[in-house]
């Protein structure tokens, strides 16, 4: 072997920002993730054409439980966006209390949500409406409590101190799924509540 | 806290071979425990390259096995070698097993093997995820089949239509193991497919632009994208299907007021996309092998690489030339119609390509080419039977006969299984050091393409006869007797071809000629290491400066100098290179992750939760609580920021 030179250019080593191959990963998989909440919407535009009405049976689902819980996720976003601002400065606290507020929030919209499934009337197998119902919220909850593992675990690595200005992809990462879980939100909310009162 | 120091670095430039004394460091960084231990918790792409091709082979046989039993039913009229039962499951699992367990997993072995080399990389941008996309993939591949030695697999063909499918129909567990284990394996698919999308947006040497990567990266990306968004059609069809079963929901379930199209719906808007994800690769490695023994550069790279990905995206449009026969509004067939004839465009840009390589080349008459320029003549026979069955009326007649049938294998066998034994002849030099046996490769070919041609091209016949498929026998006085004896004897001697191609991959792996670096000339950097390859691939990380790095000094109208063996060395612990995008200036020095048991883990708790969730009536609920437990707790144990991966503040050396 030879050396010849050594690079003019320094060269960030391991995992920097997005620079990080698992911030690319991470925003495969939500396309991805994203895609398979299309075909679960399709299914309910498809369903919803194919029968007779009135559709929703019963009547659109309504909105004083589903509002303040949408407003709980998107501040949820929120929170989190500005927790990931302070790490970015170096403000470990910052990200502490970002962390820590949007892990409230979440189970706040878990609450919401399990107080609104119980006061159904309808089960899993009462129809094709409730099938969807359940099916589309239930997966959107399953992402919930996936997102809140992954800010549980990230206020963990945050505790033992392994994040500072410069090392943070970890938190960049994990939050990308967070706003997704968010925005997705955003599309099942529009679905079910929103597109029946459009007719 | 971290300094300055420890997170950036100005790498040595330094020339070297793997025959250079820093291949020792290399070495040492880079393999891995060695013996069982190591053989459990390997991350090296080429280990689990060979995995997935071996793995992928053996269902080839079995599901040619599988085959073979049903043509010996099907050779005379009134054959009641097998019941209407056992040929329902044989059908059904020889589809599944082709489709799923072969043509898929046996082009991400090429992939996984080939990519990091032909990209000047060091290994696949996830190596621990590459295991464990090879281990659900066998898990689920068992899975698959766990009902089988039961008698109880699934029997409603692979595509699986409600309501033969729907538990008031098909009340055992066939069913149900089809759909979570479908499931299971399109996580296998998606992190795989994730891995190629961020490998090569994240990982090819310095100056491999996107216009310079081999096409078999441009046939696996498409392939993979494709997947990311296709895939995920046909697990929520089998998660609903399976909830319809046992959890008495009702999307498919008329009684209920759900659709039984939603299923063909979902099922074909991921299954031909799938089709395509199933040949692009393919069409690659011929892209990539026909100017290697053609001793000139590929005619139109770039229409070939457009090509096919505007094959892909056309083919997200084109799903329900499946459902002609359906009832759908007279304005959508016309729709899907002419979208399916319009991708006879890309196809036949790819061909004329493929064709005006060979003719204006010097071809040499290889084993290897041989069967790289049969499949261009096998894909115009599968592309005009498919362009024939995209007209509406033709279909109606034809849909559900041996016509497609035939068609289908065509495609199949002509556009994936001859490539990839061409792949083989061609590739198995950089496997393994050796040469397989030219001779006897020449008679396999033969025995082969002529088996195929006599076996399959009569079921056109047949299906224009009017034999439908699926039918466990026929009476006598048809007319369908004597094609029928044909094919199966045309079958069996293809068959005879692929047992030929093993018994020379067999004895060539013990006894065949040592091949060198470079055995055919060919261009791409997989060709500059040695063969086998090091464990660290390349001991410095090459610069790319054309599309045949390796060819430049031979042609005249290249421009570009690249630098094979001279460029980064990066040789603290297991490093390679990070480069941007399009143009892959370096970015980043990437610390890629040691050997790990973390894949093999999760991927036992993530199927031992399939395995509950099959297990009827709640008993299995006990255990799919504690494997999705297990499973959470292993993600975290893999995802704990290391201090060598440079993931942490406190950045640690090796």
């Amino acid at each position: 072997m030879t050396e010849i030179a050594v690079s003019s250019t320094k060269l960030p080593v391991g995992s920097k920002g997005r620079e990080a191959s698992g911030w690319w990963g991470m925003l495969a998989l939500v396309a991805t993730e994203a895609t398979l909440f299309a075909y679960l919407l399709f299914s309910y535009f498809y369903l919803a054409s194919h029968s007779p009405p009135p559709w929703p049976p019963n009547g659109p689902p309504e909105l004083k439980l589903a509002i303040p819980g949408t407003l709980v996720l998107i501040a949820g976003s929120v929170t989190m966006w500005w927790g990931e601002r302070g790490i970015k400065q170096g403000r470990r606290w910052q990200l502490v209390i970002g962390l820590i507020v949007s892990l409230l929030l979440g189970i706040g919209f878990i609450v919401l949500e399990g107080i609104e499934w119980a006061g159904k009337p309808y089960t899993l197998g009462s129809s094709v409406y409730s099938s969807l119902y359940f099916t589309i919220t239930g997966f959107h909850l399953a992402h919930v409590v996936v997102g809140l593992l992954i800010l549980a675990v990230l206020l963990l690595w945050t505790a033992f101190d392994y994040f500072d200005e410069n090392r943070h992809s970890a938190v960049s990462i994990g939050v990308i799924y967070w706003h997704f879980v968010t925005v997705v939100w955003l599309a099942v909310f529009f679905t079910f509540y929103i597109s029946p009162r459009l007719g | 806290m971290s300094t300055t120091a420890d997170n950036y670095r100005a790498p040595v430039i330094a020339r070297a071979t793997d025959a250079s004394p820093i291949s020792e460091t290399l070495q040492r960084n880079w393999e891995g425990a060695g013996g069982w231990r190591g053989w459990l918790s390997t991350v090296d792409h080429k280990e689990i390259g060979k995995r997935y091709l071996i793995t992928a082979f053996a269902f080839l046989l079995i599901g040619g096995l599988e085959a073979a039993v049903m043509r010996a039913q099907l050779a005379r009229p009134n054959g009641h070698l097998l019941s209407p039962e056992a040929y329902a499951q044989l059908f059904t699992m020889h589809g599944v097993t082709m489709i799923f367990l072969y043509a898929l997993p046996v082009l991400s072995g090429f992939s996984n093997y080939l990519w990091p080399l032909l990209l000047g990389s060091r290994d696949m941008a996830f190596p621990r995820l590459n295991a464990f996309s090879y281990w659900v993939f066998l898990f689920a591949g068992l899975f698959l089949y766990s009902s089988f030695v039961l008698g109880k697999a699934p029997d409603d063909g692979w595509f699986n239509y409600v309501p033969y499918a729907s538990r008031e129909f098909n009340p055992g567990p066939n069913i149900d193991v089809y759909a979570l284990g479908m499931v299971l394996l399109g996580v296998s698919t998606t992190v795989g497919s994730i891995n190629f999308i961020v490998t090569l947006i994240h990982t090819r040497a310095p100056g491999m632009s996107i216009n310079r990567v081999p096409i078999l990266i441009w046939g696996t990306l498409t392939a993979s994208v494709g997947n990311l968004f296709a895939v995920p059609a046909v697990s929520l069809a089998f998660l609903m299907l399976w909830m319809d079963r046992q959890l008495g929901t009702h999307f498919f379930d008329v009684t209920g007021g759900g659709q039984p199209l939603l299923w063909q719906h979902l099922f074909w808007m991921f299954g031909h996309p799938w089709v395509y994800a199933i040949v692009l690769p393919a069409m690659g490695m011929v892209s990539d092998g026909l100017p290697t023994f053609c001793r000139r550069p590929l005619v139109g790279y770039t229409a070939v690489a457009l090509a096919t990905v505007t094959t892909m995206v056309l083919g997200f449009g084109v799903w329900a030339h499946h459902m002609f026969a359906t009832g759908l509004p007279l304005m959508s067939l016309s729709y899907f119609s002419a979208s399916s004839m319009v991708i006879v465009i890309p196809s036949a840009v790819a061909v004329f390509a493929w064709i005006a390589t060979i003719w204006t080349g010097r071809p040499v008459f290889t084993t290897a080419f041989l069967y790289f320029s049969s499949f261009v003549l096998l894909f115009v026979i599968g592309g005009v039977s498919g362009f024939m069955t995209a007209a509406v009326p033709v279909d109606l007649q034809l849909t559900h006969t041996y016509f497609i049938v035939a068609h289908l294998h065509y495609v199949l066998i002509g556009i994936n299984v001859f490539p990839v034994v061409g792949g083989i002849y061609y590739w198995f030099p950089k496997f393994t050091g050796r040469l397989m046996n030219e001779t006897l490769g020449k008679w396999g070919f033969w025995t082969m393409f002529i088996g195929f041609n006599v076996g399959f091209f009569p079921m056109h016949i047949l299906g224009l006869a009017g034999m439908p498929r699926r039918v466990y026998t026929y009476p006598s006085g048809l007319g369908w007797g004597l094609w029928n004896m044909v094919a199966t004897v045309g079958s069996y001697v293809f068959a005879i071809g692929i047992a030929m191609f093993i018994i020379n991959f067999w004895i060539s792996l013990k006894r065949g000629k040592a091949s060198g670096p470079n055995p055919w000339g060919g261009p791409s950097l997989e060709w500059s290491t040695s063969s086998p390859p090091p464990v660290y691939n390349f001991a410095v990380i090459p610069t790319v400066a054309s599309r045949y790095p390796l060819w430049e000094k031979h042609m005249d109208d290249v421009s570009g100098e690249s630098t094979i063996h001279e460029g980064l060395l990066l040789d603290q612990g297991r490093e390679t290179i990070g480069t941007s995008l399009l143009d892959a200036e370096p970015k980043v020095i990437l610390r890629m992750p040691g050997d790990s048991y973390m894949p093999l883990l999760l991927s036992l708790t993530l199927s031992l939760l399939f395995v509950g969730l099959l297990l009827h009536d709640w008993e299995g609920w006990w255990l799919v609580g504690l494997a999705a437990l297990a499973t959470v707790l292993a993600g975290i144990r893999w995802l704990w920021p290391l201090p060598s991966l440079g993931e942490t503040a406190e950045m640690s050396h090796d």
